[in-house]
């Protein structure tokens, strides 16, 4: 039964649509790890009470972030033709699929960080800043080290939401297992093909869940 | 060493100000270790915050040796700081270093090289006496050794000054003891000059030369040990010496005890300082004859000498015990509660 099953299936696209997929998400994880990182210490250090207290600072980067945070992604990417034409050169294809992933989900990442950040002991910052510590040093040496758990835990969440957006990101022709399934699964009336790639994609998550609750469990030396 | 001047620092919080310090003014010689004690609120952990600029006074000038910490700004205070220790009260180490790391992050500041820099860890590893714990994470230490990665680092940069922030107020007696030691070992080899805040009159006691009682962000006495021990002015300082002191003349304890008694005298002796250390009561012995027994008493040890009272029972021939007596009375302060 599963042979004829995988008999209707091109498995050469299938292959390709998988690749497509980890690349959106891999390469969208890394923009979404940089920038969210940025954002959320941006928005831990501006604070009241932070490190460097900038209320308006603090207010316009939370703005930022509340915002791509509220607009629906499908919305999203298609606002961002202009912008991805410009940048990519073109709007269709896996990579023109990264701006889109990555502005939807670094604002979430960056709340994530500012969490992650606010749970550090305010007395081990504090002792850093007694031992005449810079501000970037106590970034990179104190707050980012010891939030590395939640930080990573927090990434495998974005994670698993940017898998769900690179099977919207299909929409505009972005490729991948979405893409797939939608045009030559759905489309088509061909379940078999929707049912395999589902079952993919599930796969794909399971799969980075593990990774990232293993990376936290080693990180943890709590 | 350090000289503090009209240390103030005021809170506001809505409309209303808060006073957590007022007009300080403290001078604290080099090599000294000087206690600042007061219960919660007493703007005790504000005040030792005030002399690195964890938190900006709102008025008043610290200095310590030459420089005027609280004119510095930026890098200058960043250096500044690299000279002045502080250990604290829940330790705050990280948890993601290892003990070498930890006591390695001073260092890392301070732009060290790392050859120089794994040499000086392990001198202080070994100061502390963690050496078998070096590559353990602070997970798996108790209490006290954390607090002993919180010593080694605030050392690390040889600093002049070392301040304590309730160092030892999360630790059991029996560690609070070993951490003293600690301290007070570091003190004596080192020449650091300590000041250590807390609320137990025990650590007073067991380590400082000189203290301050602090109440509402004042300091309301100062001195030496021995003296604000032996002679409380103010109620608060009362209350913190009754705390080693448990006050050694129960009135109904007493009075069980003289009803034993059909001759001789009952005194009561002061002993402050050096002269509890000589052997009054053997001495009375040879020299008079007479009995003493010991009724009740305790002599606690401080960095300057013992203090304390003793409740005796003396007896013997009249004249011999009247002179014996007077011989106590002038030695020992002594005075005789009473007539058996």
């Amino acid at each position: 039964m599963l042979e004829t099953f995988f008999e209707e299936i091109d498995m050469e696209s299938l292959v390709t649509a998988i690749n497509e997929t980890f690349y959106m998400t891999i390469f969208a994880l890394l923009g979404t790890f940089i920038i969210g990182i940025v954002l959320g210490v941006l928005l831990y250090l501006t604070a009241k009470g932070g490190l460097h207290q900038q209320k308006i600072i603090h207010f316009i980067v939370a703005a930022i972030v509340n915002i791509f945070r509220a607009i629906p992604f499908i919305i999203l990417i298609l606002l961002l033709f202009p912008f991805t034409d410009l940048v990519v050169g073109t709007i269709r294809g896996p990579t023109a699929a990264l701006p889109g992933l990555i502005l939807a989900a670094a604002p979430f990442y960056g709340r994530l960080v500012e969490i992650a950040l606010n749970e550090v002991d305010k007395g081990v910052v504090e002792a850093a800043k007694a031992m005449g510590s810079s501000t970037i040093r106590i970034i990179f040496r104190v707050l980012l080290p010891e939030s590395m758990p939640a930080l990573v835990s927090g990434i495998t969440v974005t994670a698993i939401t940017l898998i769900g957006y690179t099977a919207m990101a299909g929409v505009i022709g972005a490729g991948g297992l979405g893409d797939y399934a939608y045009f030559y699964g759905f489309q088509r009336r061909d379940f078999n093909l929707v049912f395999v790639c589902t079952i993919l994609v599930v796969v794909i998550v399971f799969l980075f869940q593990f990774i990232g609750d293993f990376i936290t469990r080693k990180l943890d030396k709590r | 060493m350090i000289s503090i001047e009209g240390l103030t620092k005021t809170f506001f919080i809505k409309e209303d100000a808060i006073h957590a310090v007022k007009d300080v003014n403290l001078t604290i010689a080099e090599g000294e270790i000087f206690g600042v004690i007061g219960y919660s609120g007493a703007g005790k952990s504000t005040f030792i915050r005030l002399l690195n600029r964890l938190e900006e006074p709102t008025s008043g000038k610290v200095f310590i040796g030459e420089e005027e910490i609280t004119s510095l700004h930026g890098k200058e205070l960043r250096k500044a700081r690299q000279n002045i220790g502080m250990v604290f009260q829940h330790f705050n180490i990280l948890w993601s270093r290892t003990v070498r790391e930890n006591i390695s992050y001073p260092l890392e500041v301070n732009r060290v090289p790392k050859a120089e820099r794994n040499a000086r860890v392990d001198e202080l590893i070994q100061l502390v006496g963690l050496t078998d714990r070096a590559d353990r994470y602070p997970s798996e230490l108790s209490g006290g050794q954390k607090q002993r990665i919180g010593i080694a680092r605030a050392l690390a940069n040889n600093p002049k000054v070392l301040l304590c922030d309730e160092a030892t107020s999360a630790l059991d007696p029996e560690t609070t003891n070993s951490i003293l030691d600690l301290l007070i070992e570091i003190n004596q080899r080192l020449g650091l000059t300590i000041i250590m805040i807390t609320h137990e009159m025990q650590v007073i006691r067991k380590i400082c030369n000189r203290v301050a009682v602090m109440e509402d962000g004042q300091i309301v006495e100062e001195g030496d040990v021995l003296s604000v021990f032996s002679n409380p002015q103010e109620t608060v300082t009362k209350r913190f010496v009754e705390q080693v002191m448990e006050n050694a003349d129960d009135e109904s304890d007493v009075d069980a005890l003289l009803s034993q008694f059909t001759s001789g005298k009952v005194m009561r002796l002061h002993f402050i300082g050096e002269k509890a250390n000589e052997a009054l009561i053997s001495n009375v012995c040879r020299r008079y004859n007479v009995d003493i027994s010991i009724l009740q008493g305790k002599i606690s040890q401080t960095q300057k000498g013992p203090y304390g009272t003793l409740l005796v029972h003396i007896d013997g021939e009249q004249e011999p015990l009247e002179q014996a007596i007077t011989y106590m009375m002038e030695s020992a302060n002594g005075e005789v509660v009473q007539d058996a």
